[in-house]
């Protein structure tokens, strides 16, 4: 996978989010070890304090956690998880609809393109 | 205590003041950018630092210690210009290091050739631009330093060789080191710095980690940059 980041947005947030996909979609699974910090740098092609900065702001979300000495593991929490993965569905639901309204169309005009398209 | 401290520093030439009343704290484990336009005092500063010029007033310190022979053997500096000598073959100037340098790992200087593709026995006058420049970078960063400076180190290259050069420069960087780039590719550059460093007019007008202020501006670098020093 190729990582791009944008420049007006702080990029530890862009990894974070990247992280953030990374779990919802299970890459990384509840309870795994995850790589050190160092590995993520070199898979991101960023800053090591930047990763740094990322897997300290998923651990204040309680998303991922450390064990002394050990490393980092995702959170045993499956609810958590299912939790993101629902706030990150929604948001890209809304985000469809808010596009089709601008375009003239309602929710059930918006649904009925949703089933036309061949997954 | 700070790995670099440069405390009220000056540098004039002839009763001009190219470098005025700079006052700089760098740690240990950064990546910094040293941001400005053409002729605000990068190059100066950092010689500077390297103490291949002589400062006005004021004072520079390498782990709380003046700048001389001991600071010299802690900073691995990358100039503008390369200085090596190009009848040299690649691998005399490895040899070159070795005697020069005792933090200097050849083996590393090999692997590092090899992975960008060089040619060890081929001398330096016959390499291009891009290919010298890579040497060059190569070679300062295989020194187990505490402070690499690289004045200018993408100029002549291309974009997918910028590249190259970043992850180079982020791959070998290790958390007791810091590492100062100077440069005014900042677009090419912003995703691997910690903190950035503007100068303009031979002063520090800001320094700042750089999400933080990306965040304050919701701009990117290069573009808070442009705006700052926009010519008018």
């Amino acid at each position: 996978m190729e990582f791009t980041f944008d420049n007006n947005i702080p990029i530890y947030i862009q990894v974070l989010e990247y992280m953030k996909i990374y779990l919802i979609s299970g890459v990384f699974k509840c309870g795994e070890k995850l790589p050190s910090v160092r590995e993520f740098a070199t898979t991101f092609k960023v800053n090591p304090n930047t990763m740094q900065r990322a897997l300290a702001e998923l651990e204040s979300m309680n998303l991922i956690y450390t064990e002394r000495t050990n490393g980092k593991y995702v959170t045993k929490d499956t609810k958590l998880i299912s939790k993101l993965k629902d706030e990150y569905a929604t948001t890209l639901a809304k985000s469809y609809f808010e596009g089709m309204k601008r375009i003239g169309l309602g929710k059930a005009d918006s649904i009925k393109y949703l089933e036309g398209i061949e997954e | 205590m700070e790995l670099l401290e440069i405390k009220n520093l000056t540098k004039s030439f002839d009763n001009k003041n190219i470098l005025e009343d700079i006052n700089l704290k760098i740690s240990s484990g950064k990546i910094i950018g040293l941001l400005g336009k053409n002729g605000a005092g990068k190059t100066t500063l950092i010689k500077l630092i390297n103490d291949l010029l002589t400062k006005t007033e004021g004072e520079i310190l390498i782990k709380g210690k003046n700048i001389g022979v001991e600071s010299k053997k802690v900073i691995s500096y990358l100039p503008e210009r390369t200085y090596l000598n190009k009848q040299m073959k690649v691998s005399e100037v490895i040899d070159y290091f070795k005697d020069f340098y005792d933090n200097f790992d050849a083996d590393k200087a090999r692997k590092l050739l090899k992975d960008l593709g060089l040619d060890v026995n081929q001398k330096i006058s016959k390499m291009s631009k891009g290919m010298q420049e890579k040497v060059g970078l190569v070679l300062v960063m295989s020194r187990n330093a505490d402070l690499y400076i690289l004045d200018e180190p993408l100029g002549g290259v291309d974009p997918a060789t910028r590249d190259y050069i970043l992850d180079t420069i982020l791959s070998n960087f290790n958390e007791n080191a810091s590492v100062i780039i100077s440069t005014h590719l900042i677009s090419d550059i912003e995703r691997i710095l910690d903190e950035v460093i503007f100068i303009d007019k031979g002063k520090i007008i800001l320094q700042s980690d750089a999400d933080k202020l990306r965040k304050k501006e919701k701009l990117s670098i290069d573009e808070i940059f442009r705006r700052m020093f926009k010519c008018s």
